[in-house]
């Protein structure tokens, strides 16, 4: 398997609103909680460690200046 | 006089006795000096002795272990020490344990057991003070004639040479020189032998110190590995709690790099935090005393290589590991066990000197596996920057509810053997003779219950003794035909394993067999009617085939021993 990266959101704003929303008055260390906790459970769902590790790359390339 | 009653292993002092090969001229030369005696040194001067190789073992003190340090002896330990003849005492005095628990501040969140599979004699762990494990290992040494251990022998020099190493010892008379064919350096994780030849270990020191405390009290609690993350009589840091023998509790507790060494080590401080834990649980008012404790900070670090020439290193010496996962003196128990063997081959002349090589080759990638295991935890208990902090508290905080996070809550990996999958002695198996992968050449035999042809019951691991074992199923035609024709290589012991009898009692009336009484041998070797196991004296299977020919097993011998002429057919 690989990474999806064509458009695979059945509904993108509606996904976009709920994720704004779920950090709605959390402060930015909660929000950091948040976050590590929504990718691991998103990690566990797609399981391979392939696919996990090609999200990592291309996730890090946003990072690093010149990246991935 | 020895007093009579327990001895107090702790405060026992072994007597320095001159030798003669102090003062001799010329310089009295061994085939094989071991250096230091401990869990390591022990069991390696033990194995080859049970070869026949005379060893002379040199330990620079008198004494065993100072504190219980290393107490957790892995299931394969215990098997070794079965083989070398010392592993019941060792199980009767342990603590035997296979149930871990974890706690998140003061809720249990996740429970494991380490012994999935039953039918084995051993359990997956036992908690023994090193100072027992030591002075069994010596009690065992004192039976084989062929160990020459002297006390208060310590190495100051060694100068290497092609084919030996001539070492300087220093002791209460004065020093000494001893020539030795091969020198095994097992001086632990500050190796003298190691400094003296210029060698050096490289890794990671962690920012971290931890406070070992050992309690002596009467506890009404189970023998289980408990670990609490972050819990209100410690906040922020980890703390660990074991049973040991005569009522001694080890506590860790993680103190952080800021923490005083020396304010720590003082019974003043300690007692508090001890006193803080049983707060905390059901045995508020235990009276305790404080048997031994220690500050201390580690590193994961290895020696590149660990041969040099004709001195070969192995436990702490080789590798320093962190405490989480059990996994230095088990893996340095397995680095003994594997070199003596080969020792015991080559310096008598039944295999090259190369088979030594496959020491390295196979056990440097084992310290690599547990120093990543180790590191792994090390990061996971103790996380070195914010974000890995706030990864690990989202791992704690979802294995609360969810049982997918539970998994990659790390305390310790704990220490199992190496499968040495990339080791030059293994006959790869046969493409056409798919077998299940679980006992694959490299990988350690596991036990199983059999009745022996007496009709006692008995356990698998416990047929082999210190030689090659071929286990052929279900076909004494064919044991009988493998036994004779490899007589002239190495000893080989042919076991012939029957399938359990469909009636209700099991007959096992030849001699050389044993009955797979429960069917677990052949479950968990995957066994059909003339399947075959090659096993060295190490128990690692070296080669597996479905029927194989005399000539197939003559070559998988030949390839185990670095003898030329091993190539499968």
């Amino acid at each position: 398997m690989r990474l999806i990266t064509e458009p695979n959101l059945t509904a993108v704003d509606d996904f976009y609103e709920a994720l704004i929303d779920a950090h709605r008055d959390l402060s930015i260390g909660e929000s950091q909680a948040l976050n590590a906790r929504l990718v691991l459970l998103l990690a566990n769902h797609i399981g391979a460690l392939d696919v996990l590790k090609e999200a990592l790359t291309a996730a890090r390339a946003g990072a690093v200046p010149g990246g991935p | 006089m020895r007093p009579h009653g327990p001895v107090d292993f702790q405060t026992r002092t072994y007597d320095y006795i001159r030798s003669p090969d102090q003062g001799a001229e010329p310089t009295a030369r061994h085939p094989v000096v071991v250096v230091g005696a401990g869990p390591v040194g022990l069991t390696l001067a033990i194995d080859l002795a049970q070869h026949q190789v005379p060893v002379v073992l040199l330990d620079k003190d008198d004494t065993l272990s100072t504190g219980s340090r290393a107490i957790c002896f892995a299931k394969r330990t215990l098997e070794i020490f079965d083989r070398l003849g010392c592993g019941e005492r060792m199980v009767a005095k342990g603590v035997s344990w296979s149930v871990g628990k974890v706690f998140f501040r003061d809720e249990q969140i996740f429970s494991f057991n380490l012994l999935p599979k039953a039918g084995q004699q051993r359990p997956a762990f036992i908690n023994l003070q090193q100072y027992y494990v030591e002075a069994y290992l010596v009690e065992r040494v004192a039976e084989l004639p062929l160990i020459d251990l002297r006390w208060k022998n310590e190495v100051i020099g060694v100068v290497r040479h092609a084919d030996h190493a001539v070492l300087t010892v220093q002791t209460p008379d004065g020093p000494y020189q001893l020539r030795a064919d091969y020198v095994a350096a097992c001086d632990g994780s500050r190796s003298a032998i190691r400094e003296l030849i210029g060698q050096q270990t490289s890794g990671r020191v962690f920012q971290d110190r931890f406070l070992i405390a050992d309690v002596k009290m009467k506890l009404d609690h189970p023998a289980e590995r408990w670990f609490w993350f972050d819990p209100s009589f410690h906040p922020h840091q980890s703390v660990l709690l074991h049973k040991q023998p005569d009522d001694v509790w080890r506590i860790d507790f993680q103190l952080g790099w800021d923490a005083n060494p020396d304010e720590e080590k003082k019974p003043e401080n300690i007692i508090p935090r001890v006193q803080a834990l049983l707060a905390n649980s059901t045995m508020k008012d235990a009276q305790f005393e404080l048997e031994w404790a220690s500050v201390y900070t580690f590193a994961c670090s290895r020696m590149e290589r660990f041969r040099h020439g004709r001195v070969i290193f192995a436990g702490d010496s080789a590798h320093a590991l962190s405490p989480f996962g059990a996994r230095g003196a088990n893996s340095g128990v397995q680095d003994a066990e594997n070199l003596a063997w080969k020792l015991a081959l080559v310096v008598s002349n039944q295999a090259p000197d190369a088979l030594l090589d496959t020491y390295g080759e196979e056990r440097e990638p084992a310290a690599g596996e547990n120093i990543r295991n180790s590191t792994r935890s090390t990061d996971f208990i103790t996380p070195k920057s914010e974000v890995s902090r706030t990864f690990r508290d989202a791992v704690l905080e979802l294995s609360r509810h969810h049982a997918f996070a539970r998994p990659l809550v790390n305390t310790g990996r704990l220490s199992v053997p190496a499968i040495l999958d990339d080791s030059p002695l293994n006959t790869p198996d046969a493409p056409d003779a798919p077998f299940d992968p679980c006992m694959r050449p490299g990988a350690v035999a596991v036990d199983a219950p059999v009745t022996l042809a007496d009709g006692k019951d008995d356990w698998l691991l416990r047929q082999f003794g210190d030689q090659f074992t071929a286990l052929v199923y279900g076909d004494d035609d064919l044991a009988e035909r493998l036994q004779v024709a490899v007589e002239d290589l190495v000893p080989l012991r042919v076991l012939s394993v029957r399938a359990p009898p469909r009636g209700a009692t099991v007959r096992t009336d030849l001699p050389g067999s044993v009955c797979d009484r429960e069917g677990l041998v052949a479950e968990r070797y995957d066994f059909l009617p003339g399947s075959v196991y090659l096993l060295r004296p190490d128990q690692h299977v070296c080669a597996r085939w479905r029927r194989p020919s005399v000539e197939a097993l003559r070559r998988a011998l030949k390839r185990a021993i670095g003898l030329p002429g091993g190539d499968p057919l």
